[in-house]
């Protein structure tokens, strides 16, 4: 069974139709790909997939259920996080702070134990504090654990989204351009931490504009081009598919194209 | 002292110290009543500030809370014969219970549209105290009978000094420990990025909503309290501009900072008293006293003095 399936997905805004019948089926432990142009419509199956926009039309599915227009917050419960494009870090708390929030649904939530501080609420910070210092290794992260996230560099926080989103033991995890504006050493930071995610058995759904951190890592990828599929397959197929390179490696400019061949 | 400032247990403990010990360095029981009044309206701006600075949602309205708690405790014992600390009880629960009711739909509003709604919520609370004169004496207001514990009643500058004292470091004691539990985590989180937060699993709505009724429960205390103590309630409590005042005291003390909120309140409640030697230009001073701090520390009082310790050691 796909652990995510998506359904001719379809969203328009004002008389633009920015997702148009989109389809695809992700496998459990894959590294799927959504690729294509700016303004493609990648950002906004995200969306869609991650509860922040309803769909017009079409279903979503994950592990089998029907989530179509759950909210966000109960998507998490169900098991899907993400991370965004234009970072969305809760700068005025500290780098595992920021972690600690990711582990709300695994915590007892009961507000009048909260006001009172029961010893059961310390024992859970501690738990909590100790499962975020975990994730933050696993990022890389652990030296600027107690620092403000505001203070940290841009791909700290990157990767600090990540850690986040994995807070909440997603199955499914959607990574928004995890390596947009990163430079080439922070982009294999990025690289490994995607395989290590991938190899603990959690689902990983990526937008990306790297070809080559796209190529190298992913099973699959689908390439979208204005609100529709153009293509669906393994690396190698897509690299060589006419259609993809005269919409997308080749044919918007020679920017993208040097970033793909490159 | 940047780490005292930033260590919550110690402030706890440091804040009953001061209440403790300041009643002996007060020469007379006028600065004794000031003292009380800066712990009442510490206690409402630490609600506000919950809301306002950790959970990032504005209120124009608190005064309307302040305000069911002010006339809870007068009219409770008049009209219905209620003893007075059940009378603030069931304020405190009933203005809970509103804010619970007005909260839904409208922290479903966000930035200038949050703060005209409860705007508007905060006047038509006052409106409807001043309307109902046969049960809150209208306009004029009415009497508050005194608070009878055990026999015992509690009249006074020095009696109102500890029970505001001490209801201040419980009322501290409980944000902090909030701030720093699930909750507290769930309400900066929503201030920093409402977006991140629910996709976390944080119910954005019934965390804003928990905050609002927190905060709430925090200004009808306040607001039982001032009459209370004063003996008398007018349609004032509750007025557009108190409400005001209790932004200004959090935003001048800090937003997001406990201590802040104590301070903020001190300046504000302490200024006035001082400033009376400008007689008809008081007003004016005070206005231009909060402008200037605005201006040269724009994050509060307690915050900008924190980070200037705290580079000074570092």
């Amino acid at each position: 069974m796909s652990i995510l399936v998506v359904e001719d997905l379809a969203i328009t805004f004002g008389g633009l139709i920015a997702v148009d019948g989109v389809n695809f089926l992700v496998e459990k432990n894959e590294i799927f790909a959504v690729i294509g142009p700016n303004g493609a419509g990648k950002t906004t199956l995200f969306n869609m997939v991650s509860g922040l926009y309803s769909p017009q039309r079409g279903r979503i599915l994950l592990a089998g259920e029907d989530v179509t227009n759950l909210a966000p917050h109960e998507l998490a419960r169900r098991g899907l996080s993400r991370t965004f494009q234009n970072l969305q870090i809760f700068f005025r708390m500290t780098a595992i702070e920021n972690v600690m929030v990711g582990r709300h649904l695994h915590e007892k939530r009961n507000v009048l134990s909260h006001l009172f501080t029961l010893p059961s609420v310390h024992r859970q910070n501690r738990e909590t504090r100790g499962k975020a210092a975990e994730l933050l290794a696993l990022v890389g992260l652990t030296d600027v654990a107690e620092r403000p996230a505001g203070a940290l560099p841009y791909g700290a926080l990157k990767r600090l989204e990540i850690a986040r989103a994995l807070a909440t033991e997603p199955k499914v995890l959607l990574l928004d351009e995890p390596a947009a504006g990163c430079n080439p050493v922070e982009t294999k930071e990025i690289d490994t931490v995607i395989k290590a995610i991938a190899a603990h058995g959690v689902t990983v759904v990526l937008v990306e504009h790297d070809m080559r951190l796209v190529m190298r890592i992913s099973s699959r990828i689908h390439v979208l081009d204005r609100g529709r599929t153009l293509a669906e397959g393994k690396a190698r197929d897509i690299r060589s598919n006419p259609a993809v390179i005269a919409a997308y490696l080749g044919g918007t400019g020679a920017q993208e194209a040097a970033r793909a061949q490159s | 002292m940047a780490r005292l400032l930033n260590n919550p247990f110690l402030l706890v403990i440091g804040l009953a110290l001061v209440v403790a010990v300041l009643p002996l360095f007060l020469p007379s029981t006028f600065y004794v009543r000031v003292v009380a009044l800066v712990f009442i309206n510490a206690l409402a701006v630490l609600g506000l500030n919950l809301l306002m600075g950790f959970a990032g949602q504005v209120s124009l309205g608190h005064a309307g809370f302040f305000g069911i708690g002010a006339y809870a405790v007068a009219v409770g014992p008049t009209h219905l014969g209620l003893p007075t600390w059940l009378a603030l009880i069931c304020g405190t629960a009933l203005a809970a219970l509103l804010a619970l009711i007005v909260g839904r739909p409208i922290l479903k509003l966000r930035g200038y549209y949050l703060a005209v709604a409860t705007l508007g919520m905060g006047v038509l609370i006052a409106m409807v105290i001043s309307n109902e004169a046969q049960i809150t004496g209208g306009p004029n207001g009415m009497p508050v009978p005194r608070l009878v514990l055990f026999g015992w009643r509690a009249v006074g500058p020095q009696v109102w000094y500890w029970i505001s004292g001490i209801t201040l470091v419980i009322g501290v004691w409980i944000a902090i420990n909030l701030i720093e539990s699930p909750t507290g985590r769930a309400f900066r989180a929503i201030h920093d990025s409402e977006t991140a937060a629910r996709v976390l699993g944080v119910n954005v709505a019934h965390y804003k909503l928990t905050a609002f009724v927190l905060s709430a429960v925090y200004a009808s205390v306040a607001g039982s309290y001032f009459v209370l103590f004063d003996g008398f309630v007018t349609p004032d409590t509750a007025s557009f501009l108190r409400s005001i005042e209790f932004v200004v005291m959090a935003v001048l003390g800090g937003l997001g900072s406990i201590f802040g909120s104590i301070v903020g309140a001190a300046i504000l409640v302490l200024l006035p008293q001082f400033l009376t030697v400008f007689h008809d230009y008081e007003h004016i001073v005070l206005g231009a006293i909060i402008i200037v701090f605005l201006i040269f520390l724009p994050a509060g009082i307690v915050p900008a003095a924190s980070s200037l310790l705290g580079r000074r050691a570092a």
